[in-house]
């Protein structure tokens, strides 16, 4: 049994000994792992709580798992293990490009990929390669544990799948195909330590010379990461061309829901994700 | 919260508030002043540290988090009156003015010299992107760091 103190930070050494004080202490807890945007909100007076379960210690939490049909991501792998992996460079190089963007290098020696999802931020650039790599988060609680799709984790602004019991314990990424095209972009004010205006995780695959798998997710523009499901409708089992790229970056509309804020304007932001499209297409059909 | 830390080589114990930020652990308690506290939102990197020879910004770690760490300050780089390589680079090429974010950005320069000893001028712009200096314009740090890894390259060889 562990002792409820308030006002604490508690240092587990077990996955299941997080578990038990999360099981514990339920939503008053907050969980802490790298701390680059928890520690923001807390130093602005902006987060309330009285106890905090750093995960940082937890050594089987950290680490890429090179599997047959995956790779398996452990949550406290940080952005700076990530973009030097070999592993993530073969099968999944558009997140070392995307973790390559986030902060600066502190930010991505303490940044982690399970932070990043439980985070939940609309603007999180390691989301959209998430997204178009349809990935599955681990969850771990003392009842079970569980996968959940990318797709239904983040259920609104800031809001996850997660339970009040329950932390995330690993990533797995589908291994992506050679014959594959995978980009990541991001525009924002400066190259490092700037929050995105607009971000695209992309992937296509041409088979015959018609589009035969695409995956397209944007962050920024929408309450959550989101996928431009119309966007892709139109671009699947098609021939490619402009033509054709000028009515997908027009289905953007129906998918895109882009706000005004202190970074962008919803204009701005929908242009430029029109434009990150029509800059991928072309990528993609040199090759 | 007990904890123990190794700074700059030397064992620091103490009994800390669970919210007591690394950086005011360092000047406050552990009286090393030469890391400088700039924005606290991690945005400047005035406020860099190595912990376990990775380069952190000690204003959003918490002195609990650093628990059984090593850190490294400004404090910790020269040693019997020799300066570092880094400092010395700074020190030649003029890589500051008013010097409030030198001590950041040595040991950012540092965290990356440890990745990668002989870094292309590209590479150092990229590795000091989370340390702002205002002063300078960058040029005369960037000739600092190349200086530097070239010191410390002849020195390994």
């Amino acid at each position: 049994m562990i002792r409820l103190q308030h006002n604490v930070v508690h240092r587990p050494r077990t996955i299941d000994d997080a578990c038990t004080l999360l099981a514990e202490y339920g939503p008053s807890a907050q969980l802490l792992a790298g701390g680059t945007d928890i520690m923001v909100l807390l130093n602005a007076g902006l987060l309330q709580a009285d106890v905090f379960i750093d995960l940082w210690p937890l050594d089987e939490l950290r680490g890429i798992d090179d599997l047959p049909d995956s790779l398996r991501i452990g949550a406290l792998t940080t952005f700076s293990q990530i973009l030097r992996s070999p592993a993530v460079e073969r099968f999944a190089p558009a997140l070392a490009a995307a973790a390559r963007t986030i902060g600066a290098a502190q930010i991505q020696n303490r940044g982690t990929i399970g932070g990043n999802i439980a985070n939940a931020s609309p603007a999180a650039d390691s989301l959209p390669v998430l997204s178009c790599l349809d990935a599955d988060i681990e969850l771990a609680s003392v009842r079970s544990r569980r996968r959940v799709s990318i797709h239904s984790f983040h259920t609104g602004y800031r809001k996850t799948a997660l339970a009040a019991d329950e932390m995330i314990v690993a990533v797995h990424l589908p291994k992506t195909r050679t014959d594959e095209r995978i980009e990541f972009y991001k525009v924002g004010t400066r190259r490092a330590q700037a929050i995105s205006k607009v971000v695209l995780g992309a992937r296509m695959q041409i088979a015959g010379g018609i589009v035969e798998h695409i995956a397209l997710a944007y962050g920024s523009v929408a309450p959550t990461v989101v996928r431009a499901r119309a966007a892709e409708a139109i671009l699947l089992g098609q021939y490619p061309s402009p033509e054709l790229a000028s009515r997908a970056v027009a289905a953007l509309d129906r998918d895109l829901k882009p706000i005004t804020d202190l970074r962008s304007s919803a204009a701005y932001r929908r242009r430029v994700a029109g434009n990150l499209l029509e800059r991928f297409l072309r990528k993609a059909l040199q090759h | 919260m007990k904890i123990s830390l190794e700074i700059n080589g030397k064992k620091h114990e103490a009994d800390v508030e669970p919210r007591l930020l690394l950086v005011h652990f360092l000047r406050d308690v552990a009286n090393l002043t030469g890391t400088h506290i700039g924005c606290e939102t991690s945005l400047c990197g005035a406020c860099t540290v190595l912990l376990d020879d990775a380069a952190i910004k000690s204003c959003t770690v918490l002195a609990v988090q650093a628990d059984g760490c090593r850190v490294t300050t400004i404090e910790g780089l020269a040693s019997a009156g020799e300066l570092h390589p880094v400092q010395k680079g700074f020190w030649e090429h003029h890589g500051l003015q008013c010097g409030y974010c030198t001590p950041g950005m040595i040991m950012a320069a540092c965290g990356l010299l440890r990745e990668n000893l002989s870094p292309s001028e590209a590479e150092i712009r990229e590795g000091l992107e989370g340390n702002l200096c205002r002063c300078t314009g960058y040029q005369n740090i960037v000739d600092a760091v190349e200086s530097a890894a070239r010191e410390m390259a002849g020195a390994v060889k």
